[in-house]
């Protein structure tokens, strides 16, 4: 198991510089640069100039990767071309603050998708099942932006709600924090729910129908065993896949919704330094990105071996 | 009660569609105690819901529509179908208790051995310690000739093989000393030389353990080897039920007759394997008049018309065909 993970994590290196060789060749590719955004309409060559040689862009691209890639290899995610501020710092602490919305998107999602899910399955083709199936399918298929505005709009007309705009840390008030995080959680785990609860409910079906379920069944066995110990737990690997690649996907696929919440999470930190051309920034966002995409996924196989004994890394 | 086990006029149904479909018609089985009771037959001829039916294990959609299955018990008579969840669970794997075609599917993947066979103990006696599950666990597998034990109980089922899972499902069926064992088609799955040892075996421990059996089968080799009693399904319905020494040498129904022909032999001259020409009808699609009619080598014209009643064609011995008796289901 030990040597399983070291050789995962060791097959993370030539994934994170593929990736960052693909960052940096497409953000030469788009048009516009960062020196044009710092000087705005006080442009002069030599003003420019002066720039380029600060941020070392007048080296050539090459010269400019493995200027990046060697500090970057040694811990060094650069300065913010904008600001001057170093990159890694900033990503942690948005970082975290996306990390929250995450776990709490999940756990909404986990909350509604499970238990309906399963009682779908065991009510195969009842009017719940039908209710459930519909809503899930909604929940799939309506756009997280949409139901975000609507859901913005709908309490503040309805109820004269208006989400706080200033972001708090979770730490500094508990309360506040909540206030802003919740809703976009929510709008988050609701659109999680609709796949997990399909992907429950027919993972489900599936193993209720296996011969070993009525084997327990014949054993005596009370439903509430019949379902949790053996059909829920035989049918949650296609189940916890999902899981596992829907936070990876949280960590940077929720740039509209942090935009509309006003969440200074890592989705926007990214979009802000596409749009200001901010190489260091982008590349630093999107290995980190990757990094907790492929590391949730290492957890997740890590996880089928203690969810089913015949899958081992040995 | 004087039988085991009593079922009267059962009827099965499904769903296609909107539209119900009967699969099993007004089939009526006495078992005795002590018993090994074979029910023959094709695929698709009703032999296995019949068994599921018993245990309140039938599959969605399918349901008893009509009939009873009363049942004498340790504690006394009871009516199978009128049972709450409660009552059935009791009754399952302490009274009666199933084994199934696959051993390889019938255990859970993901645990072990030996929570599967503690499992078995525990829903029925809460209170027994580990300690004396796992000498009974251990006890059952002695049984049952599994060669390693202690090493077993601590495997998962994909470690082991087919045959020494069939023997741990035998295991975890009698580990309560049930009264009645529903075997569907225990030894299909199986080789031919580990079929013998465990027919042998469910012969073994029903004589110790004073077990009735019903043995599912399509095999008449299966029957002859292990049942007393013999009733052969075709379409949802018994169309012949004996003793099995009767059945064999007094053989009435062209169906069964067709079964018998189409079994291989050792040792015998070599002929042409024969088959019954074509196949059991669906249900909901089955002839009118005789069932059989369509495949019946001696089929008449009244066959395909009326429906004969199961009647004696001797003493004990029923068979549902006119060339025995004019009599037409009613």
């Amino acid at each position: 198991m030990r040597d399983y993970i070291i050789r995962r994590l060791l097959g993370l290196i030539p994934i994170l510089i593929g990736i960052s060789i693909a960052i940096f060749v497409v953000m030469q590719l788009i048009p516009g640069d960062v020196v044009s955004g710092i000087l705005g309409i006080e442009q002069t060559p030599e003003l420019r100039e002066m720039w380029e040689k600060k941020l070392g862009l007048d080296q050539p691209l090459v010269q400019q990767y493995f200027n990046w890639i060697t500090k970057a290899l040694r811990g060094d995610f650069g300065e913010s071309f904008r600001t001057g501020a170093p990159v890694f710092p900033e990503i942690v602490s948005r970082f975290k603050i996306s990390a929250e919305l995450a776990v709490l998107a999940c756990i909404i999602a986990w909350i509604i998708a499970l238990p309906l899910g399963i009682l779908s399955s065991l009510k195969r083709n009842s009017v719940i099942d039908r209710i459930v199936r519909v809503v899930a399918l909604m929940g799939v298929s309506i756009p997280n932006f949409a139901s975000a505005t609507l859901l913005i709009l709908f309490l503040a007309k309805g109820f004269n709600y208006h989400t706080p705009v200033k972001y708090v840390s979770l730490f500094e008030n508990f309360g506040g924090n909540m206030q802003i995080v919740l809703l976009p959680a929510f709008v988050l785990g609701s659109v999680m729910a609709g796949s997990v609860m399909r992907m429950t409910r027919s993972s489900m079906l599936e193993v209720l129908r296996q011969d070993y379920i009525k084997s327990v069944r014949a054993k005596g066995a009370p439903e509430r065993v019949t379902i949790f110990r053996h059909a829920f737990r035989n049918s949650s690997i296609p189940i916890v896949t999902l899981i596992g690649m829907q936070i990876g996907s949280l960590m940077g696929g929720t740039v509209v919704i942090e935009q509309i919440f006003s969440i200074p999470g890592l989705g926007q930190l990214t979009l802000t330094g596409i749009s200001q051309r901010d190489f260091p920034v982008v590349q630093g966002c999107v290995l980190f990105i990757a990094f907790v995409y492929v590391i949730v996924n290492l957890l997740v196989d890590i996880l089928y071996t203690y969810i089913d004994p015949r899958i081992s890394y040995s | 009660m004087q039988n085991l086990l009593e079922i009267n006029n059962l009827k099965i149904t499904t769903l296609r569609g909107k539209s119900t479909v009967r699969l099993l018609d007004k089939v009526d089985l006495s078992i005795r105690k002590k018993c090994s009771f074979g029910i023959v037959g094709e695929s698709g001829c009703g032999k296995s819901i019949t068994a599921n039916a018993i245990l309140g294990l039938l599959p969605y959609p399918l349901r008893v529509s009509e009939g009873s299955i009363r049942y004498d018990s340790k504690a006394g008579e009871m009516e199978l179908l009128k049972l709450d969840r409660k009552q059935l669970r009791e009754v399952r794997g302490q009274e009666i208790s199933m084994i199934f075609q696959e051993p390889m599917t019938s255990l859970d993947p993901i645990f072990t051995v030996e929570m599967q066979m503690y499992e078995a103990l525990s829903f029925h006696h809460p209170h027994m310690t580990k300690a004396e599950m796992r000498e009974k666990s251990l006890d059952m597998l002695r049984q049952v000739n599994i060669p390693r034990p202690e090493q077993t109980l601590a495997s998962y089922p994909h470690q082991l093989s087919g045959g020494q899972l069939q023997r741990i499902m035998i295991a975890i069926a009698l580990i309560n000393d049930p009264r009645l064992l529903l075997a569907d088609e225990p030894t299909t799955a199986l080789d031919v030389t580990i079929q013998a040892q465990i027919l042998r075996l469910m012969n073994d421990l029903k004589e110790r353990n004073d077990t009735s059996i019903i043995m599912i089968t399509h095999d008449l080799g299966v029957i002859a080897e292990t049942c007393e009693e013999v009733a052969v399904f075709y379409a949802g319905q018994i169309v012949e039920q004996a003793n099995v020494v009767e059945l064999f040498k007094q053989t009435a129904h062209p169906y069964t007759q067709g079964l018998l022909q189409a079994v291989t032999s050792l040792g015998g001259e070599s002929r042409k394997l024969y088959t019954i020409p074509g196949i059991v009808p669906p249900g909901g699609q089955w002839a009118q008049g005789c069932r059989f009619s369509d495949r019946c080598s001696r089929c008449t014209e009244k066959c395909r018309q009326a429906m004969p009643a199961l009647t004696e064609a001797s003493p004990g011995h029923l068979c549902r065909c006119f060339l025995h008796s004019e009599e037409v289901e009613a």
